[in-house]
């Protein structure tokens, strides 16, 4: 037999469920951070995403400022060199090798192509990702980055334009000088260019080594990480600037994340735009 | 992913060519195709690419006890791995018979020719050996994996540099390369692998095949040799048969090949050492070739990260405060607690539920059992309380269904839930699932 409901429960009805961030929300936190910020920064962006030709100027001029300028950060807050090669292998639908510093990943994507019937997903393409590590056979290091991987691709990936097939995107490690899982991201980014998958934006790697006396370094090198209290990368979309995929390793606080996650925007700039002249490059006429 | 059937056609089509002494990538039967050597930054790393076919070698070492029958002996142990990069027909976590056919005529290649002072690897008999492991990974599939494997392996032995160890007395000591040279291994000699391609039951002979013409070839005869026109390993598969003349005369275009091989070997490790001595730029990154429009390299760029303390402290601003930090976990009832400010628990309040249960299924027994547990339960909260644990608990509405079991509990519970409503909004949630119940 049904019992009336208290009425005292019915008149006061129920009140919007706040989320308060709580000690344990911390990813939310972040995102949520990550969202703001990424507003804020679109803003400022906006003259560089919609401009279509101009964009390249404004990107030079920003370039050649901050060449010019001595970094009051000093020799920390910088990219090593980059070097990209794309379609540089014949039997993949697409490749790439890409180079920061002396860390080198060769990536190779296949798809979209035949799926196992075990593996066919009917509303969307199957996205793998293969990570082969150089010495031995893969680890549990080895799957959890492929998952990393894969994550922030299925993000960017529009799988839905190809149901019921595979994409593949194989990764060898060629050689690890630090920021390996950044280098990753950005030669899986160029293989998955190259083979013409259809993405709803780039997506780049950003590596920040936070040190015990609060200094910052960008794309640090396999001794930098070492020594390093904490070691961030981020995955961030080329669009708004969002954050696709984080993990961290070490103790930093909260204002120390944001800071990296400000850094690792600022350096995505810098990718992105190694991205379209490499691009620029391939497909110019001249 | 399958791999693609040669149709008929083309089957037809590069046999006739074979016949008219015509190759698709236009070569002559006996050439070879180009091979570009790299060298990466660290020792004994190295990418052979034999026209399309691309090997990624990497040497590297370990400090292991010997093998029983073999104590004054260091082990070589070789890895070739077919990785789906490569074609899309490997599998990958998949011993293929070509993959153990491989791995298997590599071993022979080069271990069982003697290449390599295994001895010299020593550093105490019986005690510790070094072992030197030979990873090969097959970047792009374009035919003729095992000459670009055993070049790929040779070429990365001779690259490598293993860390000097010295022994005093029963003392062993390991020098990191700042502290002493990292040393080379001794290698005797450079056996090479070349493969002849066999058409129409040994009829026609293509020297390093593709992977066009692999598919349509009868048999494959491989032969190791060294610069000194020493065979190393023969093996010829596929069941063709071969006459005596055909052998020997593979064997000389074998001597021919393997030379200029070895001098182009050479060339590439002399030339790396030369850069590394001067102090050059070395590494992959140096064999990009420039030119191509699909390559291309950016100097070590600068970011301008100033501006980034001023944006967090605004961002922080914006961003809704954090909780207030609960260094002491919460009660909400006996044997349950919280810390900070997650979603709530409803432990506490599942054990409710079942409790009303009980009651409306009238076992006195398990009241009584009951009772006692949550008599020992508030006591065991009370106790803590006496320390610090902040008791947010229902524990008095318990007391309340302990004391007058036959009475109807329900009734003083939503009671008691309308009068704590205004001190804890948040815990509406659970309270809509008790409002249900009490609906049914």
């Amino acid at each position: 037999m049904p019992r009336p409901a208290p009425s005292s429960l019915l008149s006061n009805g129920f009140p919007e469920v706040e989320r308060w961030f709580g000690l344990l929300d911390r990813r939310v936190r972040t995102e949520y951070a990550a969202s703001t910020q990424a507003r804020a920064f679109g803003r400022k962006r906006q003259s560089w995403l919609h401009v279509g030709s101009g964009a390249m100027q404004t990107d030079a001029k920003i370039r050649k400022e901050s060449g010019t300028e001595s970094d009051p950060r000093g020799p920390g807050c910088s990219l090593r060199h980059f070097a990209c090669e794309q379609n540089l292998l014949s039997r993949p639908d697409g490749s790439a090798s890409f180079l920061q510093g002396d860390t080198s990943v060769l990536a190779g994507v296949y798809g979209p192509a035949e799926v196992k019937v075990s593996k066919e997903i009917f509303n969307k393409a199957t996205l793998e990702v293969i990570l082969r590590p150089k010495i031995g056979l893969p680890g549990v290091a080895e799957k959890s980055r492929e998952r990393l991987i894969r994550n922030t691709c299925e993000a960017v990936v529009l799988g839905a334009l190809h149901p019921r097939t595979s994409i593949t995107v194989v990764l060898q490690i060629i050689s690890d000088a630090g920021s390996l899982l950044a280098c990753c991201l950005n030669a899986a980014c160029m293989a998955l260019v190259d083979a013409g998958v259809p993405m709803r934006a780039l997506f780049c790697g950003v590596t920040c080594a936070l040190y015990s006396d609060g200094t910052l370094v960008l794309d640090p090198t396999a001794k930098q990480e070492k020594e390093a209290q904490a070691v961030l990368t981020f995955a961030l979309e080329s669009v708004e600037r969002k954050l696709l995929m984080s993990t961290t390793k070490g103790l930093y606080s909260d204002a120390e994340l944001q800071q990296c996650l400000a850094a690792a925007q600022a350096a995505s700039q810098h990718v992105f735009c190694f991205y379209r002249e490499s691009l620029q490059r391939r497909y110019s006429k001249s | 992913m399958k791999e693609t059937p040669l149709s008929n056609c083309e089957r037809r089509f590069l046999l006739r060519a074979i016949e008219e002494k015509k190759r698709l990538d236009g070569r002559q039967t006996y050439d070879y195709r180009n091979i570009k050597i790299s060298f990466g930054t660290d020792y004994g790393c190295c990418i052979v690419e034999l026209g399309k076919t691309r090997v990624l070698g990497q040497v590297s070492c370990e400090l292991v006890s010997p093998k029983l029958n073999r104590a004054t002996e260091g082990i070589l142990f070789f890895n070739l791995e077919l990785s789906q990069m490569a074609a899309p027909a490997f599998e990958p976590g998949r011993q293929s018979d070509l993959l153990v056919k491989l791995n298997r005529l590599l071993e022979r290649c080069l271990r069982n020719s003697k290449c390599i002072d295994t001895e010299s690897l020593c550093v105490v008999a019986g005690e510790k050996v070094w072992q030197i492991r030979v990873d090969l990974h097959l970047l792009n599939h374009d035919g003729n994996i095992i000459d670009a494997a055993s070049i790929a392996a040779i070429v990365a032995l001779c690259h490598f540099r293993r860390p000097d160890v010295s022994v005093q007395g029963d003392e062993v000591t390991l020098y990191t390369p700042e502290e002493r040279d990292a040393v080379p291994l001794s290698v005797h000699h450079m056996p090479i692998c070349v493969s002849f391609a066999f058409f129409q039951q040994g009829t026609y002979l293509l020297v390093d095949p593709n992977e066009r013409e692999e598919r349509v070839m009868d048999g494959l005869l491989v032969i190791a040799m060294n610069k000194h026109r020493e065979i190393c390993t023969i093996q010829s598969s596929g069941g063709i048969m071969l006459l005596k003349d055909q052998v020997l005369r593979c064997s000389k275009i074998a001597g021919v090949k393997v030379a200029e091989i070895t001098e182009l070997i050479q060339k590439a490790l002399e030339n790396d050492q030369k850069v590394r001595k001067e102090g050059g730029k070395f590494g992959f990154a140096e064999s990009i070739a420039n030119q191509r429009i699909t390559a291309f390299k950016m100097e070590k760029a600068p970011v301008d990260t100033s501006d980034v303390e001023e944006k967090v402290e605004e961002i922080i601003a914006e961003a809704e405060p954090p909780s207030e930090v609960v260094s002491q976990p919460v009660l909400w009832t006996p044997g349950t607690a919280q810390i900070g400010q997650g979603v709530e628990n409803s432990w506490g309040d599942l054990e409710d539920s079942e409790k009303e249960d009980e009651d409306e299924g009238g076992s006195d027994e398990a009241v009584i059992l009951d009772s006692i547990k949550m008599d020992t339960g508030v006591e065991g909260s009370n106790v803590g309380s006496q320390d610090a644990p902040i008791i947010l608990s229902d524990s008095e509405e318990e007391e309340m269904i302990i004391l007058e079991p036959d009475k109807n509990p329900k009734k003083i519970r939503t009671q008691t839930i309308s009068a704590k409503q205004e001190t804890a909004p948040s815990k509406k949630p659970v309270k809509k699932r008790r409002k249900k119940r009490a609906a049914n």
